[in-house]
């Protein structure tokens, strides 16, 4: 098997959707890179993700990075010489409370004045675009509809990353793991990975759910805590639900695929942080009973599979991007919760940008790492959590 | 008579030898579990029943090991075991009566 050089520009740790695009951009500037997975590319959070891609946030830095995102997943196929399966399927965001009706007034006030073109939907017109929910027995007192919402797989949007990268001269070196970050004089050296010492003026942390023990080996403490998230696939139907549906006050979303299947997820308000893989039954009867709301004809239809993976959950809900204080060129690329995937191609970029000396697209500043320290950050509030 | 490369290997996700071969020269697979993302070998109806053998052999023959090596870690087994209509679980644990709430058990 190939062994790794000596040394890097750039050591990238971990080879979900965040390692693969960042290797992508750095090494699109002509940098030499590295990227280190202890198990296989998308094995993460980016495998276990339906790919759901929102612009609807209810923090400006939010939707403008989302709508960075959108912009690079319109190209991506022609940027990257694969199909991604990127669709505009639009998010339909259900308001179940008058406290929502009110939120996402202001939110799409927002988001409105920042270019997205979303609107209201009263319940008549919710069942125009989606004449299969029962939008009565749901409760639904109207819903956000941004049109330009989609979806993409995730699997060929990472291997594409991944692929493309390669060509540009970055090296992936899959079940190899990283033990420790390399750290002398304050100064972030390289990683000691299973396969070796290797050197690097960069080291970039994008270990999903494992950053915080990955940020630990440098003596870098962050907030970050993993939460198990769970979701599953029925077999294939008429295709008839182009939209992701969501609603933040019963925790749910679903979508249906490119083949077919109706794939979807419920946040367990009483799940306890820890990296628990396990599928439970109270998960699967849960998603059943809220589908079969929902969507009253999917009682007759068959659930073929459920998994689960790990969000890396921030104390604000928002993602931690950029250096750190006390180890230089130690660059924190994680805490996405629930849109790493969304998030993770603008931000490839913006962290390409930074490494690379070039002036950023967009400010990082709002997701730095110190801001739990300073005291000073607002929390995201639109999250299935 | 088609030649080997179009042979199916998984009939739910539609997957040929080639792509199998494709996934494992081209793309570097070692494992089933890269071949069941690559490809989504063993994500249809049928769970991987019988692609997941077939590919198992392709793979060992690929890499040169014994087939017993590479089915030695098989990707997780996903539940339920068998497809489960949404109806039948929505009356688990009620006594087959309908519940109430339709959110949270
Ligand atoms: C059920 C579920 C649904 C989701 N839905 C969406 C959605 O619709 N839209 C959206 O945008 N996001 C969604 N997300 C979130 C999204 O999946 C993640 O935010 C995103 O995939 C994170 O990507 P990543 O590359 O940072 O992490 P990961 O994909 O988790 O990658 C981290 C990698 O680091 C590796 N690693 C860890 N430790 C080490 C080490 N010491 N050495 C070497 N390698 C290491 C791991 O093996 C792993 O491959 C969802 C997540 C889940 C679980």
């Amino acid at each position: 098997m190939r062994r790794p050089r000596e040394s890097y520009d750039v050591a990238v740790i971990g080879a979900g959707i965040i390692g693969c695009a960042t290797a992508y951009y750095l090494a699109s500037r002509g940098l030499s890179v590295a990227v280190f997975d202890r198990s296989y590319i998308t094995s993460g959070a980016t495998g276990r993700c339906p790919g759901g891609i929102r612009q609807q946030w209810s923090t400006e830095d939010h939707v403008r990075l989302a709508m960075k995102s959108v912009e690079i997943y319109k190209n991506l196929d022609q940027e990257l010489g694969v199909e991604t399966g990127y669709r505009q399927g639009g998010y339909l965001i259900l308001a179940k409370t008058e406290r929502e009706v009110k939120d996402f007034e202001r939110n799409m006030r927002m988001q409105r004045s920042l270019g997205l073109p979303v609107r209201w939907l009263e319940p008549g017109e919710i069942r125009e675009i989606v004449p299969e929910l029962d939008v009565e027995g749901i409760g639904a007192l109207g819903a956000a509809w941004n049109p330009t919402d989609g979806y993409a797989d995730p699997f060929k949007v990472t291997f594409g990353y991944a692929r493309a990268a390669e060509r540009l001269g970055a090296e992936i070196f899959t079940f190899t793991g990283v033990e420790r970050v390399i750290v002398e004089d304050g100064q972030a050296r390289g990683v000691k990975t299973s396969r070796g010492v290797v050197r690097a003026e960069w080291v970039v942390n994008a270990a999903g759910a494992w950053s915080r023990l990955v940020a630990e080996t440098a003596g870098v403490s962050l907030p970050n805590k993993p939460y198990r998230h769970e979701i599953l696939v029925t077999e294939p139907v008429k295709p008839f639900l182009r939209p992701m549906v969501i609603s933040f006050h019963d925790n749910v979303y679903f979508r249906q695929s490119s083949r077919g299947g109706i794939i979807g997820g419920w946040g367990d308000p009483n799940e306890k942080p820890g990296y628990n893989f396990e599928s439970s039954p109270r998960f699967l009867i849960t998603m059943a009973r809220l589908l079969a709301k929902y969507i009253p004809p999917l009682r007759g239809v068959r659930v073929v599979r459920q998994w689960a993976g790990l969000y890396d959950v921030t104390p604000d809900a928002r993602q931690i991007t950029g250096p750190v204080r006390g180890v230089e060129g130690f660059i924190q690329v994680n805490g996405f919760s629930g849109h790493g995937f969304m998030m993770g191609p603008a931000t490839a970029h913006l962290v390409a940008q930074f490494i690379a000396g070039e002036p950023l697209d967009l400010p990082l500043e709002p997701f730095s790492p110190d801001r739990f320290e300073r005291g000073a950050f607002e929390g995201e509030t639109a999250v299935v959590g | 008579m088609a030649g080997e490369d179009e042979v199916t290997i998984c009939r739910c996700e539609d997957v040929t030898m080639a792509e199998v071969l494709e996934a494992i020269r081209v793309h570097g697979a070692r494992t089933l579990d890269e071949l069941k993302r690559i490809l989504r070998i063993g994500m249809g109806p049928c769970q991987g029943r019988t692609c997941l053998r077939l590919a198992a052999g392709v793979l060992a023959r690929e890499l040169g090991v014994p087939a017993s090596e590479v089915m030695r870690e098989l990707p997780r087994v996903r539940p339920p075991i068998v497809p489960v209509p949404i109806g039948h679980l929505v009356l688990l644990g009620t006594g087959g009566r309908e519940p109430k709430g339709g959110g949270d058990p």
